[in-house]
């Protein structure tokens, strides 16, 4: 049983055939070849499918593609600038390590970006809580935590 | 020249693409034409497979084929090897029972494969595979190593469920130190089981392509060159050079991903039947089940010591779980891995360790970060510590009694350390940790309600395996070298290929800081190769701390047959003798003149060679080099752990970590500390979070990250770090790796931490707030 699905991604409009049961994330992965959205367990604990849904970050494992019909969604892939700029968040990470195999990073960084709108000066406690939601295995959270930190006050002083 | 790159602290080249999600992992790869398999998987941890009904499951729309372990039996795919033969007490080899891919006439472990769909859609393929019925005969399972050799035998080669029974030491010597002994301190333990859970699951994308008759094959693998080897002359009986083995970007490895796998087998198998490319992508409730665990000991250890605590003897007795199956290096993690640091930083004479391996009806266990040196220095750190309490010494006094201060030194239990300063780094990490002030800090906690406690861990690690001539005399089946290649190309850059593979440890940046501080080069020269068996002459991959080691030697071997003949040329291009020139990075220069060439220019000349000792020389400038190591290296460190457990809950924070380690020369001080961060925190997870669980009937009840808590942002500190170093004494690079430390060393720190809090003599792992809790109830 397929349906139609439109919604903006990345801000360009986008429409595909999906199933009732389709997640979100198979939609941003499979069809849209977004590959940057990854899937890293089945029970919404890992956080490696964060994106952005109308401006707030969700775990884009947690919706099906249909619940997300009209809607605005932002990718890792539509962080950075059209000339390849990496966002002050990016830059933070990569300026204090906070990535080892890249692959829980993207989550990291949506949910970040999210967390950082209404925390212009975090502290550590603050930013290991808003973390609950993103697991890593290769980096003990101590450089991603910094990384935070540091991108959500370069974020707030480029305000 | 400019300030050297060794030690520097260079932003990574790899983050822009993960930053940017344009990483190229194994389930991002779409291959025209793409078809998905599903497993269908044992639900029994032990059964006899009576029927497989999969008709249905075939006719569903968009099934291509379903296929079970008939169909390899028929096909003669060969099982699955393993990679070390160890050989038991007796002088017998271990027992080695058949591995298939897919199950033939049992399933031995819950999850393990009996058949697998493949469609047209991964949603197509799922929906069939749970329509294939299997009439299974369930018989008893055991999954207590404790129990298994009085179990049901789980293969008909081991009637007894022992893989082997092996041992290492003085047993002689060992007993008489024990009767002369003023103290002896017994600990039982159990080195509870871990799943180590790689952000990235496993995923396996394999194509056969009937114009070439050859295949390639995408597999998030620490070792493709390996996961090649294994495959190709072990189970399919194909050329290795028909087949191209690729992984590309990998999120994490663990250990985990070292191993040659059943799902890799069989979609590579499938696709030439198919003649279609046949992708597996994990779900996380498969790695759970069917990813290889790691530790599983159950030990009783004990330490003789002098009335002042100068340690005599050590005796262990570890019955070690194998699960059901024999995974690529399963036996020599609880032995060769294991029984060989129980001298750990200290000069204890004599020393004996027996080791019973078990199959059980549980996934199969192989190494994971620190693979059997986590569990040895477990032994030996807590042993210490507890000795320190029981003979009321200090547990930092104890240690500097006993403390190796002359290298090389030669252990009981085989090893030679080179070098090391033990005491430094102990020093080190009492200063950063103010212990001095410890006291100061547990009455502040009291207040707060909470419990505090300080724990030691010296530990020390055997990595950059391994002189193959020395493996090969333990069972090694394989060498243990490693292998680089350095391509300059005409116009002065250089592609380096290295057989170790990077899955978070940062070699492109590390391994080009190498390159171009050696070749005056900047970084942006300097590309670096890894992964892809077609571009890569070789490689052994990369676990056990060895890269730097052991793929950064290979690099700079590499390196040094360039440097020789860029003189020459150099030499010919300034018209001196070759032995007049001098080079130092990037600059061929006539000894005592300012008469020099850059490395550009020569590079250069080697391409076009017009001015160029044709007659002497060939043109090119592309060296490689196999380097196969004279010893192990010998990470050695100190780590201080201060808990807080609250009085009511039990519920337990680590509220500083600090971690002084010796990794010899250090390349890139950021990428190390990074290192550090993740073993601390994958130690503090196996202290107080992590233990994978089955039940009686051998169901895995943490079959989820719901269940099985590795740590979040808030269950760990910022840690705080320094380094001392010993140079390695037997590489160029003076390098001594980092990877598995973390790992290796904190559980111990953490436990004797927390054991110092509730002033007990043993408390399990992981230290749940439940079973803190339980003991502090039992102790009032």
């Amino acid at each position: 049983m397929t349906v139609t699905v439109s919604m903006k991604v990345n801000g360009k409009p986008v429409s595909a055939q999906v199933e009732e049961r389709t997640l979100l994330v198979t939609l941003i992965r499979e069809q849209l070849r977004l590959t940057g959205t990854h899937v890293g367990c089945d029970t919404a604990q890992c956080g490696a499918c964060t994106v952005h849904m109308n401006g707030k970050a969700i775990k884009s494992c947690s919706i099906v593609a249909m619940q997300a019909e009209g809607a605005e969604i932002l990718t890792i892939e539509g962080v950075a600038k059209p000339d390849g700029t990496l966002h002050p968040m990016q830059a933070a990470f990569k300026e204090h390590h906070g990535l080892q195999c890249g692959f829980c990073t993207p989550g990291m960084v949506m949910n970040a970006l999210d967390f950082a709108k209404s925390h212009p000066s975090p502290s550590e406690q603050e930013v290991r809580e808003s973390l609950e939601g993103n697991l890593c295995r290769c980096t003990g959270y101590h450089n991603i935590v910094k990384s935070i930190m540091a991108g959500a006050r370069t974020m707030a002083g480029s305000k | 020249m400019g300030a050297s790159l060794i030690g520097a602290r260079v932003e990574r080249k790899e983050d822009y693409r993960f930053l940017t999600g344009s990483g190229q992992y194994t389930d991002d790869v779409a291959l025209p034409g793409q078809t998905y398999a599903a497993f269908v998987r044992s639900p029994h941890a032990h059964a006899v497979v009576k029927k497989i009904d999969f008709q249905k499951a075939k006719n569903q729309e968009g099934v291509l084929a379903v296929y079970t372990g008939a169909d390899l039996a028929n096909a003669k795919v060969g099982g699955l090897p393993c990679g070390w033969l160890i050989t038991d007490v007796n002088g017998q080899p271990m027992k080695e029972p058949p591995y298939p891919s897919l199950a033939q006439g049992k399933v031995r472990h819950v999850g393990e494969r009996v058949a697998v769909v493949i469609a047209e859609t991964l949603a197509q393929a799922r929906d069939a595979a749970e329509l294939v019925q299997v009439d299974y005969e369930v018989l008893p399972a055991v999954v207590d190593p404790k129990k298994a050799s009085s179990s049901k035998p789980i293969h008909d080669i081991a009637p007894d469920n022992t893989c082997y029974v092996w041992a290492l030491g003085d047993k002689a010597a060992v007993d008489a130190a024990f009767a002369q002994a003023a103290h002896v301190t017994k600990l039982d333990f159990v080195n509870n089981r871990l799943i180590p859970n790689a952000i990235e699951p496993r995923s396996a994308n394999a194509v056969y392509s009937r114009a070439s008759q050859d295949y390639t094959l995408y597999v998030a693998s620490q070792n493709p060159h390996v996961e090649r080897l294994l495959m190709t002359a072990f189970v399919l009986g194909l050329p290795e050079s028909k087949v191209r083995v690729v992984a590309p970007d990998v999120g994490g490895g663990f250990g985990s991903k070292i191993y040659l796998y059943p799902e890799d087998v069989v979609v590579t198998w499938a696709s030439k039947q198919l003649n279609r490319a046949v992708k597996w992508t994990a779900e996380r409730s498969e790695s759970f089940l069917s990813d290889a665990h790691g530790r599983d000991h159950v030990t009783t250890a004990e330490l003789a010591l002098d009335k002042d605590g100068k340690f005599l003897a050590m005796r262990v007795k570890t019955t070690a779980n194998l699960g059901a199956y024999l995974s690529t290096f399963s036996s020599c993690i609880p032995t060769i891995l294991y029984a060989t640091l129980l001298a750990g930083q200290y000069t204890t004479p004599v020393i004996y360790c027996e080791v019973t391996s078990v199959f059980t009806n549980t996934a199969p266990v192989d190494a994971y970060r620190g693979a059997g040196r986590p569990e040895a220095t477990y032994v030996v750190e807590r042993l210490v510590e507890t000795a320190a309490r029981e003979m009321k010494l200090d547990p930092v006094e104890i240690r500097r009694r006993n403390f190796i201060r002359q290298f090389p030194y030669q252990t009981p239990v085989a090893l030679c350390y080179d070098t090391g300063n033990y005491e430094a780094t102990l020093d080190a990490a009492l200063k950063m940790a103010d212990v001095g002030n410890f006291n100061k800090r547990k009455e502040e906690s009291a207040k707060r309600g909470k419990l505090r406690g300080l724990g030691y861990a010296c530990y020390i690690e055997a990595c950059g395996i391994a002189p193959s001539n020395v493996a090969g005399s333990l069972g090694a089946r394989a060498g243990l070298f490693e292998a680089g290649e350095v391509r300059v190309h005409p116009t002065g850059t250089v592609t380096v290929f290295t057989g170790s593979h990077a899955h978070g440890q940062g070699h492109e940046t590390t391994f080009a800081q190498v390159v171009a501080d050696r070749l005056g080069l900047p970084m942006e020269a300097v590309e670096i190769v890894h992964g892809d068996t077609s571009k890569v002459l070789f490689g052994m991959g990369t676990y056990g701390s060895r890269s730097i080691a052991v793929g950064g030697t290979a690099i700079v071997k590499a390196l040094d047959k360039i440097v020789a003949k860029g003189k020459k040329i150099a030499a010919h291009l300034l018209e001196a003798s070759e032995a007049d020139i001098e080079y130092d990075r990037g600059e061929f220069r006539v000894a005592g003149t300012d008469k020099k060439k850059m490395f550009g220019e020569v590079a250069f000349a080697a391409y076009v060679p017009h001015n160029y000792p044709l007659d002497k020389l060939e043109p090119g400038l592309n060296e490689n080099a196999f380097y196969d190591p004279t010893n192990f290296t010998f990470p050695a460190g100190s780590y201080v752990c201060e808990v807080e457990i609250d009085r009511d809950t039990g519920a337990t924070q680590v509220a500083a970590f600090t971690a002084v380690d010796d990794f010899g020369k250090i390349i890139n001080p950021m990428i190390v500390e990074g290192q550090v961060h993740g073993g601390l925190t994958q130690g503090i997870g196996q202290a107080l979070t992590e233990g994978c669980q089955y039940d009686d009937s051998g169901q895995l009840l943490t079959g989820s990250f719901a269940d099985y808590c590795i740590p979040r942002a808030g269950d760990v500190p910022q840690f705080q770090l320094d380094t001392r170093e010993t140079p390695c004494t037997h590489n160029p690079l003076g390098v001594k790796g980092c990877g598995e430390a973390g790992a290796i060393g904190a559980p111990a720190a953490v436990m004797n931490a927390i054991t110092d809090a509730l002033g007990v003599k043993d408390i399990p792992m992981p230290a749940t707030a439940q079973t803190i809790w339980r003991s502090m109830q039992k102790a009032a």
